[in-house]
């Protein structure tokens, strides 16, 4: 009865399952970079950045001609304009990931492979956005809610680096524009786990039809 | 808003076809209150009930009740054509009766007792300027109402409706015989009458309910199956069977 609808609504989920795809990559990019203390990491995450962009674009053009061809109501426009709106949030996500390389190559190599905050960030965010996706493509509303509450797990790493920065500052004051821009990566961190949370909320929208926020 | 026409456990028969079963629903006054559901569903029929169109056809049997401003339309005491002057019908394909444009709207207020020239003069003009076709013939009022095209001659007819000043227009597929141009200009035309008048509407293009009607009832199997905002409806509809039939899963 609508299976070209059915087609190109499958057509935007694999394309969001893509996009996700390389948001988690190159999340786990630079969290390795950051770890490993590998400076070149900037010109490998670039290309992923870039391809985010592209597939937003293109994402965006999936939405906009299903509006324009179908008109959807119920289930499927909120699915449509969810994802529209998703696509903002892991875009974003893309550039604050670059924003995190770009800082790696300042470091010159020294690392916090010893820091279990950094690195429990950086998985968390990469489970987020992970799961979010997910969520979005399997209806699961309890999934992404968990996807929400994950977020105080980033939030109290990041509290746990800003203490470690500040003890690390006190005790050798040297280290201070070091540990500016660690504080500026974990920072970087924290917000993709907030877009990480947008998303989840687009997805409890895409199901419910309420957007938490109301 | 109150309420101006309501159905309580409304059920009709066509002899022994169950045609609406327990229809249940109060539609509010000055607002576009629009009826969806597949071919067969019923709306049509719900809809002719309201102006007790269905008394023309010898095999109907009604039990429940239908109120129009808090009385029962099936009471002895209700005037038929009373009825009609004040919960008017508007049709699918626009039938102007063979005579001038004039008379056409003349027609009905005549037929009510009203033979002032002038008066009648007031009328025709107030009905046409109400449809929003009053412009396009003013200058041949005496021409053939047949000669109009087929959007103005819906406009003709909403006119004709509004020339015997009803409280309730019932709309069936008001646009479904007309080009995008007309059919745009009647969704116009209905959203300026709402301030005035009551409209209900049958239409089985769903996007003209999400962008006129303020309530939308979906219909199946001679059953209301769900009832509310338009906008709710459409966004999130409360029944699976609504949300299957909107978003075109059957029907």
């Amino acid at each position: 009865m609508r299976s070209r609808f059915d087609e190109q609504l499958l057509l935007l989920n694999r394309k969001m399952i893509e996009m996700g795809a390389n948001c988690e990559s190159i999340i786990a990019l630079v969290a390795k970079a950051l770890l490993e203390g590998k400076a070149d990491v900037a010109e490998n995450a670039a290309p992923i950045g870039h391809e985010i962009d592209l597939m937003e674009r293109e994402i965006e053009g999936i939405c906009l001609k299903l509006l324009l061809q179908q008109q959807p109501v119920a289930r499927d426009l909120r699915q449509i304009s969810a994802a529209l709106k998703m696509i903002t949030d892991m875009e974003r996500i893309g550039d604050q990931a670059e924003d995190i390389a770009e800082i790696i190559t300042y470091l010159s190599g020294r690392t916090e492979s010893d820091c279990d905050d950094i690195r429990q960030m950086a998985q968390a965010c990469i489970k987020m956005v992970t799961d979010s996706i997910d969520a979005y493509v399997k209806h699961d509303l309890s999934l992404a809610k968990s996807v929400s509450e994950y977020d105080d797990v980033v939030d109290d790493c990041f509290v746990r680096v800003k203490q470690m920065l500040i003890t690390m500052i006190s005790e050798n004051t040297a280290d201070g524009e070091y540990a500016l821009d660690i504080l500026m990566i974990a920072k970087y961190f924290e917000r993709i786990a907030d877009h990480a949370v947008n998303i989840a909320q687009w997805v409890e929208f895409s199901v419910t039809g309420v957007h938490k926020q109301e | 808003m109150s309420e101006i026409m309501t159905a309580k456990d409304l059920c009709l028969w066509y002899g022994n076809t169950q045609a609406l079963k327990n229809v249940n629903i109060s539609m509010p006054e000055k607002s576009i209150t629009a009826f969806i559901g597949p071919s067969g569903c019923g709306k049509s029929t719900f809809l002719k009930t309201l102006n007790r169109m269905n008394d023309l056809i010898p095999s109907v049997r009604i039990t429940g009740e239908v109120c129009y401003k808090g009385t029962s339309i099936f009471d002895k005491s209700v005037d038929v054509n009373e009825l009609r002057r004040d919960v008017g019908m508007v049709f699918q394909k626009p039938n102007p009766f063979p005579m001038s444009i004039y008379d056409n709207i003349a027609y009905g207020p005549r037929t009510h007792g009203t033979t002032n020239r002038v008066k009648l003069d007031e009328i025709v003009e107030q009905a046409l300027r109400g449809a929003a076709i009053w412009d396009e013939v003013k200058d041949r009022l005496k021409k053939n109402a047949l000669g109009l095209s087929g959007g103005q001659q819906q406009r003709l007819c909403i006119a004709r409706a509004l020339a015997v000043q009803p409280q309730v227009l019932l709309m069936d597929e008001p646009t479904s015989a007309l080009d995008p141009i007309s059919t745009s200009r009647i969704e116009e035309l209905a959203l300026q009458l709402k301030e005035k008048y009551t409209i209900i509407m049958v239409t089985h293009n769903m996007q003209q309910a999400v962008r006129i009607s303020d309530n939308t009832a979906f219909f199946l199997l001679g059953e209301l199956v769900e009832y509310g905002k338009t906008e709710k409806l459409f966004s999130q509809p409360k029944d699976k069977r609504t949300e299957d039939y909107i978003t075109g899963r059957f029907g």
